[in-house]
Order: structure tokens, then sequence, then C-alpha cells
């Protein structure tokens, strides 16, 4: 940076770009700690310990845990069919596969609700299901539903992450590994893997973060606050109701969430370092 | 051309089968049957009934909102999100490690705590809206709102989308340009923006089709006014999908319509995409 009018150029840029950064993305984050702290530590540790907010809190980690083990299953059985075959139709897979990320999570509540819901045409299915087991499964306002809802909106995460990894790696190896007689299994572990292992935690990173935040499709089949509210939509709750201390209290159960998704970015801070020191 | 769709050629690596299996059975429990009920519960209604569902002057206004402010959210990112990715590309200072990893806050904060922070700060108690107000402007519980909100979401895609590619760009390119006496705009707008047009078009339209759809960030800050038209299109769904005033029939419809916007949004992405890649390839 030699010459003189790029140095202005340079801090201008920064400079803008540095204020972006506060107003839109540090600026928030101080409100929320502020806005749930301002009303005294006691109303902060009774909002985090609240009965309600401990169901919720329960809720968001099975979803969480259930959606990352699905998508992640999901992601790399997609990922090695689409890479590693040659087949008509691939396109237009890891197209469908992607739906989730350009729709609105409300239709994707609102596409469960339409199938499962009491007017839903999979109900009676679902009715005789239960009447031969003895159970009382329902995948709409349960949390079985809040389960499916948070796997549909974070279904493509894992894939999306590996599929260009493996596409840039080629299949020779594989196709070694097969010809001198490694199992398909054998060959995914001990060659594909060890390829892919940082996408697929980088991947996983993304997944674990959208499933414990979302709320739009969550919302449309969780109806009962206390038995399958997750953490978000129990910040709703609070916020909606209005008063001052609710209000404060929704804060202080934001503070959780924004506690999580810092570490969140800095595990994927590090693993996005380290996969890059190692290639 | 009259081949099994998805018919593959002749390969050694095992598994085809099965993880076919595994693939197509999980895409159609998970996304594409609840999806196509969507559609099978629009199609009941006759067509008269589809339109006038449609065309209710509040839901045109909802539609109007949503396209609108998505559109003007997503041209605001890519303005910033040129400007960040180029100096955390191409540029040295202190804090660049931490603006990176804070780049992607928007994807890892939940969007029900970004849209309640944000309505609280730009209303008229909080820090920005007190200060705001006082030129006259009101932020929240405006389509102003509903704009910040989605730009607040959107810009990790463009910033995301631009990066790799500037980093593939050799710097050689501005300063071979520039030597040769174009100026630093000409520069810009001949030599690095060409090959940085594709990503820009996929972060867009990425954060263009998540604005259309969001709901959690906006529906605090938008104050959802029929009167000054702040209703977002998610936001009109879900008020269909609540008890009182349940409406499957007219949460389908708008869905449908919404579904529709966002394929062809999907289509013109992997198009771009395509090219993007093509190009960066080479």
């Amino acid at each position: 940076m030699e010459k003189h009018d790029s140095k202005i150029a340079k801090w201008v840029l920064i400079g803008i770009s540095v204020l972006f950064f506060i107003v839109m993305l540090v600026m928030p984050l101080i409100e929320v700690i502020y806005r749930s702290l301002k009303d005294g530590l006691e109303l902060y540790m009774s909002a985090i310990t609240a009965e309600n907010t401990l169901s919720a809190i329960r809720v968001t980690l099975i979803a969480t845990v259930i959606a990352l083990i699905v998508n992640t299953f999901f992601g790399v059985v997609a990922s090695w069919l689409i890479t590693k075959f040659e087949f008509r139709g691939a396109n237009v897979l890891s197209t469908l596969i992607d739906i989730p990320f350009s729709i609105s999570p409300v239709i994707a509540g609102l596409a469960f609700i339409m199938t499962f819901g009491r007017t839903g045409w999979a109900t009676p299915f679902v009715d005789k299901i239960n009447e031969w087991l003895g159970t009382d499964i329902s995948f709409v306002f349960s949390v079985p539903g809040v389960v499916l809802a948070t796997i549909f909106v974070t279904f493509p995460f894992i894939s999306r992450e590996i599929i260009p990894v493996l596409t840039a790696q080629g299949r020779d190896e594989e196709v070694a590994a097969s010809i001198m007689g490694a199992s398909g299994f054998t060959t995914f572990r001990k060659i594909t893997f060890p390829h892919i292992k940082w996408a697929l935690l980088y991947g996983m990173i993304l997944c674990t973060a959208r499933s414990f935040g979302e709320f739009g499709a969550v919302y449309a089949v969780s109806k009962a606050r206390g038995s399958t509210f997750t953490l978000p939509l129990e910040i709703d709750a609070l916020y909606m109701s209005g008063s001052a201390d609710s209000i404060t209290q929704s804060f202080a159960v934001s503070s959780i969430l924004v506690v999580m998704a810092l570490v969140i970015l800095v595990i994927r801070s590090v693993v996005e370092y380290i996969g890059k020191k190692e290639s | 051309m009259k081949m099994a769709v998805f018919k593959r050629q002749k390969s050694i690596i095992p598994g085809f089968g099965l993880t076919m299996g595994i693939t197509v059975a999980m895409l159609s429990l998970i996304i594409l049957i609840p999806l196509a009920s969507v559609l099978a519960y629009s199609f009941k209604l006759s067509p008269s009934e589809f339109v006038e569902l449609i065309t209710r002057p509040y839901v045109l206004q909802a539609f109007k909102t949503s396209i609108l402010c998505s559109l003007i959210a997503a041209l605001i990112n890519c303005v910033f999100g040129v400007i960040l990715a180029w100096i955390l590309v191409r540029y040295n200072f202190p804090g660049k490690r931490l603006m990176d990893g804070m780049i992607e806050l928007p994807f890892a904060l939940p969007t029900a705590v970004a849209g309640i922070t944000l309505t609280k700060m730009y209303s008229n108690t909080g820090f920005i809206g007190r200060a705001l107000e006082k030129i006259g402007i009101k932020a929240a519980y405006s389509k102003m709102g509903i704009i910040i909100a989605m730009v607040f979401i959107g810009i990790p895609f463009v910033v995301r989308a631009i990066q790799p590619v500037l980093e593939k760009l050799p710097s050689t390119c501005e300063d071979a340009a520039y030597m040769l006496g174009a100026s630093r705009f000409v520069t810009f707008r001949k030599v690095i923006f060409p090959e940085i047009r594709p990503a820009l078009l996929t972060g867009f339209g990425l954060a263009l089709a998540r604005g259309i759809g969001e709901y959690g960030s906006v529906i605090y800050i938008s104050g959802n006014s029929q009167k000054n038209g702040t209703q977002v299109v998610s936001y009109i769904i879900m008020q269909k999908l609540n008890s009182g005033s349940v409406d499957y029939e007219g949460a389908a419809a708008i869905a449908l319509i919404l579904l529709i916007i966002s394929f062809v949004m999907l289509f013109i992405i992997n198009i771009l995409q395509h090219i993007a890649s093509k190009r960066t390839n080479s």
C-alpha cells in the first residue's frame, strides 16, 4: 500500500465497515445484556430459572440434538450420493435438498399442520398407528412436531458444506479403494471421511445454531407454553405479555441464547482456522 | 431422453442403491410430502376462491411490503457486503479477525432475539431510536424497521458469497489496471466488479429469499399494522394458523404464492452459482 490515495481509500472503507459492524452487530449484543440486567441480578436469575424457561431449555436441547443427528446422517449420505456417482437428476436432487434454505420457515410449520393437523390427510393414518400401538403420538402441537419442524429448517445445512469439498476432491481415491476390494463403509471411513471432517463439523455447528434459534417453523406447530415451547418461543411469550418485568425477563432468557450464539461463533472460527491450517 | 431420471452410469464405488434409497426417502418424508400437502390444500380451492383469497387488499399489501423491503435490504447489503468483504480480504487492521468471525452473528443469533433487541434499540425509548426521532425519523414500527431487520439477517449471505472470489482474485490485476492509468473507480468497475458479479448476485438472491420469508426478526420491529402497511407475508400466514382465526385455506393459498416466488428465486440462484463456479474454477 505504497500509494497515498489508496491509504485514504483504505481507511475510509475500514471506517464505514467498522461503523456498520458496530451499529448492526455489536450494539444489539450489548443491548441484550444491558436490558437483561437493568432491573437487577435477582430478576435475571428468577427469569432464567423459571419453570417455563427450564422446560423450554429441555425442549430446545431435545430438538437440537435430534435434528443434529438426523441431518448429519442425511447430509453425509446425500453428499456421498451426489458427488461419488454419475446419475441423471443429481442437480435436481441437490436443488430439492436446498429447498428449506429459500422458503419461509412459516411455510414449513404450515406444511406439517396440513399433513398432520386435525384436517391433515396423514392424521387418520397416524391415529390408526397410535391405536394399533396403544400410543398417543402427535406430530403437531407436540414435542415430536417441534423436532420435525427443526429438522425441516436445518435439513440442507450439512450436505451444503460437504458437497463442495467432495466435488473438489473427485472420485479417484474412492475408485482405487473399491478396486482394491474395500467395502463401501471402509472406503468412506478411511478415504472420504478425512477429507470432509472439517466441513462436516462446520455444517454441524451451523445446524446447531439454527436448531436452537428456530422460531417461525416451531411457532406454527407449538402452542403449549411450559411443555412444547422452545427458548425462542418462551422469549416471545414473555416479550408479548408486555409488562416491564416480563420484557426484562424475556431479555434475560435471550441472554442465554446470545451466550450460546457467541460460543458457536468462537467454535466456528477455531474449526475454520484449524481446518485451513491442516489443508 | 427417455431414460429414467435417476439412472446412473456404471461406477465401481459401492453404495449407490443404498444412499439413493435413504436420500430420496428422507427427502420425501421430511420435505417433499409435507410441502405437497400445502399444494394439495390450495388446489382444493376453486380458481375463483383462490384468486379471491390472494387478492384481498391486506394480502396484496403484505406481498408488496415483503418484496419491497427485502429488495431494498438486499441492495443495502450488497453495498455494505462488498465493502466488508473487500476490507476483510485486502486490508490488515486491528480487530479484523474478530470482525470476520462476528459477520456470521446473524446466522447464530436466534431471530426472535434479534427481533426484540432491534425493536428496543430503534424504538423511541432505545439508544438509536431516540436519536433518530430527534431528526424526525421513526425507525421502529415502520417499513424502515422491517428493512433494518432484513439488513441484519441478510448481511452474512453477501459477505460470505463474495469473500472467496476476492481471495482468488490477485491484487496484481488491480495494480496493473491502476498503473495503466485507470482511476480507482474505473478499476473497480472494469476489473473487480465483473469478477465478483456472479457471487454478488448469489449473495443478493440468498439475502432476498431470506428477507421475503423472514418471520422472527421482523414481526416485532414491524409493529404489524395493517393501516401502516407493515404486515409481512409470513405474519399474515401465521395469523391464519392461530386459534381463534383459523383459516387454513387462506394460509395455503398465500403460502403457495410465496413458495412459487421462492422456487423461482432458488432456480435463478442455482443458475448463477453454476456460472460463478465455472468462472472461479477455470
